[in-house]
């Protein structure tokens, strides 16, 4: 599972970056993380309110700082 | 009419004479309570406003207005851009995506920055406090001029025509279609409770500061003070300039100016300053500056700055 934070580094994205990683840990996943920061390649998923979450090229949560439950339930 | 904040005061008179036992009448006693009751009252109004903007929102994503405003033309576009910029959300770190975001769409540039000069200056948080402190009638003057000041600055930077001002690369970017998922009313309401909770945690500290020193200085400060200073030709453009570079948090500002509005600062001069600091900020610029070329981000200060100098001398004329 490759997973993606969308965002340009605000506080919000490093929540999410966070709560993922915390997800992911308590559900025992396979799973890489990786930060985009680039703006043109966030633009490129067609989202405009970052923090995103993408999990395998698909966005799965934008605009959001979702809680690690919230992650939980997307990576199930 | 019933008094809805009457609770507040019963509060603020409870922890003032009976927890600290103050005595009644005095100055200090005063200002206390009337430090608490304003704390509790705006506390109370932002919960109620983040709530219900926030609700509203999760009806009104970006996504779907860069839709509604692509390729469309006149000024209309740019009063539905202002109008959607107050119930969206702004921090300096989403201004780029949008900015993008709109601009790929095609929704034209005048309606984009109606957008980016409204999402700031008119926001949930700033109502609620405004409200709280300044009451009905200067909210509402507050957020229609906003919405004005956003509609026919964004109208003007569009008839400047400076679309070759946007950096290069925005025109470049292709974005993939995203699909919106349709959201339940629970999800809804737990979309904004959320929000509430994560603005409140931001900025509640800032209330109670701005609402201390306000209360502090309406308490000490002979009535009037400020008036002969104040009161000139010169007041509005002092007050805006200050504003820009001024990045502080707005809300803990408004209870400090309304007490200086206590002491003889005229309305207009202190909407022009409040107006300033939020539209337009120093790190939002310096963001822009990624998107922006050097002309097109002078217009936009220029054009936003004169747009609130005009609100700022009209409001000191008529209120």
């Amino acid at each position: 599972m490759r997973i993606k934070i969308l965002g340009t580094g605000c506080p919000n994205c490093k929540i999410l970056e966070k709560n993922t990683k915390e997800a992911i840990e308590e559900l025992n996943l396979k799973a890489e993380v990786e930060k985009v920061t680039d703006i043109t390649e966030i633009m490129e998923y067609g989202i405009m309110s970052t923090p995103a979450l993408v999990v395998d090229e698909k966005v799965v949560s934008y605009g959001k700082v979702l809680s690690s439950e919230e992650i939980k339930k997307l990576l199930k | 009419m019933v008094d809805i904040f009457y609770p507040f005061q019963w509060i603020a008179d409870k922890f003032t004479y009976n927890l600290f036992n103050l005595a009644r009448e005095t100055h200090l006693a005063e200002s206390i309570n009337f430090i608490i009751y304003d704390v509790l009252k705006i506390f109370f109004l932002l919960i109620l406003m983040i709530f219900i903007v926030t609700y509203i929102r999760s009806y009104v994503t970006p996504e779907k207005t860069k839709k509604i405003l692509g390729n469309k033309k006149g000024i209309l576009p740019n009063f539905i851009a202002s109008l959607v910029g107050t119930v969206t959300p702004f921090c300096s770190c989403s201004s780029v995506p949008l900015f993008i975001g709109f601009v790929e769409a095609g929704v034209p540039l005048g309606a984009t920055f109606s957008f980016l000069i409204t999402s700031p200056l008119v926001n949930e948080a700033a109502i609620a406090v405004l409200l709280g402190i300044f009451g009905l009638k200067i909210t509402l003057i507050y957020v229609i001029s906003g919405i004005l000041i956003g509609t026919i600055g964004g109208y003007i930077i569009g008839l400047l025509k400076m679309e070759n001002h946007v950096a290069d690369f925005v025109y470049k970017i292709k974005s993939k279609e995203i699909e919106e998922k349709k959201k339940t009313q629970k999800e809804r309401v737990q979309f904004a409770i959320g929000e509430v909770k994560s603005i409140f945690k931001k900025v509640w500290i800032y209330i109670i500061i701005g609402v201390s020193l306000g209360g502090i200085f309406h308490g000490f400060a002979p009535e009037g003070i400020l008036e002969k200073y104040t009161n000139n030709i010169f007041g509005v453009p002092i007050a805006t300039l200050i504003g820009i570079p001024l990045y502080s948090n707005v809300l803990g500002m408004i209870p400090i100016i309304e007490s200086l509005v206590a002491k003889g600062l005229p309305i207009g001069t202190a909407l022009a300053f409040l107006m300033a600091v939020t539209a337009l900020s120093l790190p939002e610029i310096i963001i822009l500056k990624k998107v922006l070329k050097k002309k097109l981000i002078i217009a936009f200060i220029v054009i936003t700055g004169l747009a609130i100098l005009f609100t700022g001398y009209l409001f000191n004329l008529i209120i």
